[in-house]
């Protein structure tokens, strides 16, 4: 469960909590371009440390490195598959494998680790009821913004019950890790019906909530509050376009010249 | 049986929800362990049968430290039963429910149709051994879930709020049950608010507070401390509220049974007139 440690909301405040969502999302999306724009390993790590700052302003490090390890096994299995297949299919007689083919491989796994440190980020410092507001007032059906803050509240919740649901089948029992490949799949068959039981029993109990509380009674609905751009979102807004465009700069005229990082460390 | 030694436990949120807590359980004892919501109640019997292991201190379960045991050998001594039935009910027939747990110890095919013919007469759920547990009422469900713990024997029982959402003849039954149990030798423990509940089964009382233990000793002496009562934001059971109220005349505080007080306002009644 710790991969949804990281997409966990806490009520903390700070200047990076306050931005707005749409410009902060604007900003997520314009690292995962850049990181898709380049595979090699010095702008990766310069994209990977650019975004420190924005952590620790927000104060949330704790649950920021929760989430990294939790993506830290796929990010193993990222570079081992990238390593031993890249090796395989270009290399393969030759060992040992070049140096260019480990930075690749740690460029693809940093790419991975780029996307989900800018992912954490944004849903460790937006709470799911502005992320909706956000939502609302880009236009969304508010059905859809509904069903969507829904969805990422209940992550957490659903996280929990599956825990408690593992207890309950351990304490009769249950040994998870038991068995070869097939027998562990099946393990989680006593796990995953109450689990999805209780969903089913939740959103119907969540329904009728809301029909009691007058879902859609009107076309129009109103906000109490009300999402509006500030100084800090035109900054943040700035400092993302700048970074796009710098990146594209450098994609157009300088990609050849990026100088790989092991040769140069090496020497 | 158990013994829990200056037992401390921090969940991965840092949340500190035991800080030093000893307690020991001799073998057919009656315990019910009270207090608060979040005084770490079902941290602490989630100890017992080993889902969570102490970051500090030590808990013993028959000789046996939690830390060196799979949570199956102990649960096969300590039977758990949860708070919530639908956190554990998946089988297709209430049979196959209380089969599930023989199945994972390794009972023989002779040995488990034994025993779940045992456990589902024990509570009476014969009417539905072949009906889905989904079908089944909150009672029932509920029984479901205990009838699939009772079914392996376990020495310890372990009862996580077993009165929510239970109606009084339910409650009632289940009083009696969980005396039943604890007269055939079996250790039995509940947690609980209920604190009607408790002085009618009179157990031994522990009072939790912030992860700690405020107060132990017999039912009699617990829930009729005021002082103790309130730092673990339980209320006294009715029949004590009405003894505290009445001191004036003479009477005894410590009083929550309500046969014995019966009794002690009959005398009272006889000697007065």
């Amino acid at each position: 469960m710790s991969v949804f440690e990281g997409f966990r909301f806490r009520k903390v405040f700070s200047r990076v909590h306050e931005l707005d969502p749409r410009v902060k999302f604007f900003y997520v999306c314009a690292v995962f371009v850049i990181a898709v724009m380049f595979n090699q390993l010095l702008p990766l790590i310069l994209l990977f440390f650019i975004q420190l700052p924005f952590v620790l302003v927000a104060g949330v490090e704790r649950e920021w490195i929760r989430s990294m390890k939790g993506a830290s096994f796929l990010a193993i299995m990222i570079f081992l598959f990238n390593f031993v297949f890249t090796y395989f299919y270009t290399e393969y007689p030759t060992f040992p494998p070049s140096s260019s083919l480990l930075e690749y491989s740690l460029a693809m796994t940093l790419r991975f680790l780029v996307l989900v440190e800018s992912f954490s980020i944004f849903f460790l410092t937006t709470s799911p009821d502005r992320l909706g507001l956000a939502l609302e007032q880009s236009h969304v059906p508010y059905e859809f913004c509904f069903a969507f803050t829904t969805a990422v509240r209940f992550v957490p919740v659903l996280a929990e019950e599956a825990q408690t649901i593992m207890d309950a089948q351990k304490a009769r029992g249950l040994e998870l890790e038991r068995g070869n490949f097939i027998k562990r799949i099946k393990n989680y068959i006593p796990i995953l019906i109450p689990l999805i039981v209780s969903a089913i029993r939740r959103s119907l109990e969540l329904a009728e909530a809301m029909e009691s509380r007058a879902w859609g009674a009107t076309d129009k609905r109103t906000n109490l509050y009300v999402l509006k751009i500030k100084r800090g979102d035109y900054i943040l807004a700035m400092i993302s376009i700048c970074m796009l465009i710098l990146a594209v700069y450098i994609w157009i005229f300088l990609r050849d010249q990026i100088p790989p990082l092991i040769p140069l460390i090496t020497t | 049986m158990i013994a829990v030694r200056d037992v401390y436990f921090t969940y991965p949120s840092n949340v500190e929800a035991l800080k030093g807590v000893s307690l020991t359980f001799r073998s057919g004892d009656f315990v019910a362990i009270m207090g608060q919501n979040g005084a770490g109640k079902t941290t602490l019997v989630k100890h017992f049968n080993g889902l969570l292991k102490p970051t500090k201190g030590a808990v013993i379960v028959d000789g046996i430290d939690t830390r060196e045991e799979s949570i199956a050998k102990l649960s096969r001594k300590v039977g758990f039963v949860f708070q919530n039935p639908d956190n554990q009910l998946f089988c297709e027939t209430v049979e196959d429910e209380v089969a599930f747990a023989l199945r994972n110890f390794g009972f023989e095919k002779k040995a488990i149709q034994k025993r779940v013919e045992w456990a589902i007469n024990l509570l009476g759920l014969t009417r539905y051994r072949q009906s889905s547990p989904f079908m089944l009422s909150g009672g029932e469900r509920k029984r479901v879930a205990l009838a699939s713990v009772l079914a392996w024997d376990p020495d310890v029982v372990i009862l996580d709020e077993p009165t929510i959402g239970q109606d009084y003849e339910q409650k009632e039954k289940l009083r009696q049950f969980i005396v039943q149990l604890n007269a055939q030798g079996k250790t039995v423990i509940i947690v609980t608010h209920d604190v009607e509940f408790v002085a009618e089964c009179n157990p031994r009382v522990v009072l939790m507070a912030q992860g700690k233990i405020v107060g132990e000793g017999v039912g009699k002496q617990i829930l009729t401390n005021r002082k103790l009562v309130a730092e673990a934001s339980i209320v006294p059971p009715q029949i004590s509220q009405i003894f505290m109220g009445l001191t004036g005349f003479g009477l005894p505080t410590d009083v929550i049974d309500v046969y014995e007080a019966r009794d002690i306002l009959l005398d009272f009644l006889e000697r007065s007139s």
